[in-house]
């Protein structure tokens, strides 16, 4: 029993942490058509923004370690906005028109310089800065500890989730983006102001991987190539739960997150393989994705 | 019956060229040859893919599998004739992509490129976890034999540098010629109109699937002739960064003549050799600036400064 | 009476709600010139999407020549002696249009070992400068397709279309996207090449006045189901047809009138 608890919660861990990573990606595939290969670094600058910022607070300004929170939140709000606005700004709204193969290899571009630029900004050397983790204490569920943060953090990224889902199924604006995401075409021509939704989508993409960076941060080692690592599990994320799809990624996620756990329980040696395996079967059976849609040509 | 043109006559005599220069050209020179020339039949493929239309960002898997061919064979089962080991490693791959290329040729596009990278952060993924082949840091490879004749250190590069350059000159004059085969312009009208080709009476699927074979067999041969010449493999010849190079050259060469990926491939190595030297923390950046470069300005790569030469000349 | 070349049989298509084929039954005797007519999502394409296999129908029997083509891929049926060309021409954009031509007679052959060999043999590229010639675009061989005028294209999509010298040739909208000037002369290409070859036709246009000209036998089309099927004057003067279709006062009218 308490190995099922072990498994279980674990998973539900796992899942949380892989869906805030993966869901700006999929937004930002389902609105744009772009597979940022850069997701990773945003998540990474997220991180370094997040663990810099709080580990200067905890050794060099006395105040409520209850603030470190906020803190982190904020910096990974700041340091997304800032960032998207600059990439989409400076560099992706000249290279809408190209296609989404093209994208991809410039999205590639960017994270060759973000991975340099980061290690240029924040050195080489691991950034540990634990005591938010730690600050939160731990409980036992079924005779097993479990960290209160990483806990919270399944509640904040299931608040995260439905915030999304409310957004693009219950607002106006979030109708205007499903219009977008339909059909790009009809949508201007229709008088949507596509190039703003874009740039608003890309922007929240973003932020919502340095978000996923930050929170992350704590219970981590911050160093160079988290980002890297970071991309091909969202992308099988994404990809089992089918691009474009905030469902997607949460089922995705879950069954992602639920098989690993089980991995690593049970059989060690081919936890890596299964994540990459679930996404093959998946894709074997539904080459779409679970809640993709297919887009026959039509000729 | 062989059409000889003149790139062929070309690629024959820069082949005959490289190898004469093996004779004089010092040791570290030959060295970043090898490796260059090497690294330029894995981006062979890569356009060869290209030229039908997909990107695969995980042409890595088939370079390891070649890699580790080698390295296993001498290591494991006794195997130590180098061109032996260059075959098995090509049948190994060429085996392993008749089984993935069923799933692989069901998709285009991004679907393509992104399965492919997670297909080699598998294999990478599970060296990693192995023990048996070294974990992350592989395990080397022990110098090879020519056809039963081993060599003394000095020559066994040289023997090296000449095998390198003669395969690459031969996949060269194969390839140009499978780019102006029936084939090699079928490919190129699945890129343009799949739906066309198959409203031709072919099937696209099908052939992709040799596509992919070929593309598969060259990487792996890239792989072992890297290993051998570096006397080393490890898990990282299978991570995503690798194949990320095996495409940047190849849109820095571009996909319109055989040579291209050789030149670019050469001037890849040496531009990064000087590069990491003086800036090791900023070379990935200079890379992606580079690439963001040829897409805007040079789209067809490097090659299409040379064809716009010719035409002003015509 | 020989084996119709193109036969179906209770033929229909549904997407979800959305019925595009309802009930289609067709007969077409070897020979014959028909010309499909019907508005815009009446179903004229779905129809040619279902025969040459783009589409799997919902339901009902397709045959070509006596034996059945359901569940066949387009390359499948092309094989068997059918061919297309497309409301949008279908080619490869950035190669030159004797290379698509030269890509087409490649293909015709079947995949086999020789696929190996140059694609740009003598005897090929003399082929397709014939057949260029045929239709009157071989002044656009070397140019890229990208850049060869719109009505060329079609014309060029059909050629290519009666390279694997088809017995049935399905054409959709030949004529769409051509100036009014050119339609004529383009048909007369057309059908002069299809006399030529000995090939049954079927085509679809908007243009009465073509279908009048060239077609021995009409099919309408309205909301996915036939609705009339005989000579153009039997067709054109169906009640249901005039209602849905072509309009009372047709331009056809006057010159039976005049007549």
């Amino acid at each position: 029993m308490t190995t099922f608890y072990a498994i279980f919660i674990d998973g539900m861990i796992y899942a949380s942490w892989l869906f805030l990573v993966a869901a700006g990606l999929t937004v930002i595939y389902g609105v744009m058509r772009i597979l940022n290969m850069a997701h990773g670094s945003f998540y990474a600058i997220g991180a370094y923004c997040a663990a810099s910022l709080v580990g200067w607070y905890f050794s060099d300004f006395d105040g409520n370690p209850y603030l470190s929170y906020l803190l982190l939140i904020g910096c990974a709000l700041v340091a997304g906005l800032v960032v998207g606005v600059v990439i989409e700004q400076g560099l992706l709204r000249f290279m809408y028109k190209r296609n989404e193969l093209l994208m991809i290899i410039i999205t590639y571009a960017l994270l060759l310089i973000l991975e340099d630029a980061t290690k240029l900004a924040f050195g080489v050397d691991p950034y540990f800065t634990y005591q938010p983790y730690a600050l939160l204490g731990r409980s036992d569920i079924g005779g097993l500890a479990f960290a209160n943060y990483d806990l919270l953090l399944v509640v904040v990224s299931a608040a995260i989730g439905l915030f999304c889902w409310l957004v693009l199924n219950r607002t106006h604006i979030g109708k205007v983006l499903r219009a977008v995401i339909h059909d790009r075409e009809v949508a201007v021509a229709m008088g949507v102001n596509v190039r703003l939704m874009f740039a608003g989508t890309f922007i929240f993409g973003t932020t919502l991987g340095a978000l996923a960076g930050a929170l992350t941060a704590p219970s981590i080692s911050v160093s160079p190539g988290i980002g890297v690592e970071v991309i091909v599990l969202a992308f099988a994320v994404v990809v089992v739960g089918g691009l474009g799809s905030i469902e997607g990624a949460i089922v995705g996620a879950l069954l992602v997150g639920m098989t690993r756990s089980l991995a690593v329980h049970l059989a060690p040696q081919i936890e890596l393989f299964v994540i990459y395996g679930v996404m093959s079967l998946v894709l074997a059976v539904r080459p779409q994705g679970l809640f993709g849609r297919t887009l026959a040509r039509k000729i | 019956m062989i059409h000889i043109d003149r790139s062929m006559v070309g690629l024959a005599a820069a082949t005959l060229i490289l190898a004469a220069m093996g004779g004089f050209v010092p040791d570290w020179l030959a060295f970043i040859l090898t490796l260059a020339l090497a690294k330029a039949l894995v981006v062979q493929g890569v356009v060869l893919q290209m030229r039908a239309g997909l990107v695969s960002f995980g042409q890595g898997l088939f370079f390891c599998v070649g890699g580790y061919a080698v390295g296993m064979g001498g290591q494991f089962f006794g195997i130590h004739d180098a061109p032996l080991l260059l075959v098995v490693g090509a049948l190994a791959a060429v085996a392993l992509a008749a089984v993935l290329g069923l799933l692989m040729t069901r998709y285009r596009d991004i679907f393509f490129a992104m399965l492919s990278l997670a297909l080699s952060m598998i294999l990478f993924g599970v060296l990693v976890k192995s023990s048996d082949l070294g974990s992350t840091d592989g395990f080397n490879v022990h110098p090879a034999t020519f056809f039963g004749h081993s060599f003394s250190n000095e020559s066994y590069k040289s023997v090296l540098y000449l095998l390198t350059v003669f395969l690459a000159g031969g996949g060269a004059l194969i390839l140009h010629m499978v780019h102006h085969s029936g084939l090699g312009r079928i490919w190129e009208a699945i890129r343009e109109n799949e739906i066309r080709v198959e409203y031709l009476g072919l099937s696209p699927r099908w052939l992709l699937y040799a596509n992919y074979l070929l593309a598969a067999a060259f990487a792996a041969l890239g792989g072992g002739l890297t290993a051998l010449a570096t006397g080393h493999i490890d898990p990282e010849m299978a991570f995503w960064t690798t194949s990320g190079e095996f495409v940047f050259i190849a849109l820095l060469g571009g996909t319109a003549h055989v040579a291209a990926p050789f030149i670019a491939a050469i001037l890849f190595a040496f531009v990064r050799t000087y590069a990491i030297e003086f800036t090791p923390h900023t070379w990935q950046m200079i890379l992606g600036f580079v690439l963001l470069g040829i897409i805007v300005f040079l789209p067809k790569g490097l090659w299409s400064l040379v064809q716009s030469k010719r035409r002003a000349k015509a | 009476m020989s084996t119709p070349i193109l036969q179906t049989k209770a033929l229909c298509r549904s997407f979800g709600a959305v019925t595009a084929a309802r009930d289609l039954d067709v007969t077409i005797a070897p020979g014959e010139i028909v010309g499909v007519i019907g508005s815009n999502g009446a179903g004229k394409t779905t129809f040619i999407n279902m025969v040459t296999g783009y589409l799997p129908p919902s339901s009902g029997q397709i045959l070509f020549e006596g034996r059945s083509i359901l569940g066949k891929p387009p390359r499948a049926i092309i094989r068997m002696g059918m061919a297309r060309s497309f409301q949008v021409a279908q080619l490869f954009p950035e190669l030159t249009v004797l290379e698509n031509m030269l890509i087409a007679l490649v293909a015709a052959e079947g995949p086999r070992p020789s696929f190996i060999l140059p694609m740009a043999t003598a005897k090929r590229v003399r082929q397709a400068k014939d057949l260029l010639e045929e239709f009157g675009v071989e002044r656009f061989g070397d140019s890229v397709v990208s850049a060869v005028p719109q009505g060329a294209r079609k014309l060029i999509d059909i050629a290519m279309a009666l390279i694997s010298t088809p017995r049935m040739l399905l054409l959709d909208e030949p004529t769409s996207g051509v100036s009014v000037e050119e339609k004529f002369g383009l048909m007369d290409t057309v059908m002069r090449a299809v006399r030529r070859h000995g090939v049954t036709v079927l085509f679809v246009e908007h243009d009465m006045e073509i279908v009048e000209r060239y077609v021995s036998r009409v099919l309408a089309f309205y909301s996915g189901e036939i609705i009339s099927d005989g000579t153009p004057s039997q067709v054109f003067a169906d009640e249901k047809v005039r209602e849905l279709v072509i309009g009372h006062g047709h331009a056809t009218d006057k010159k039976r009138n005049m007549a």
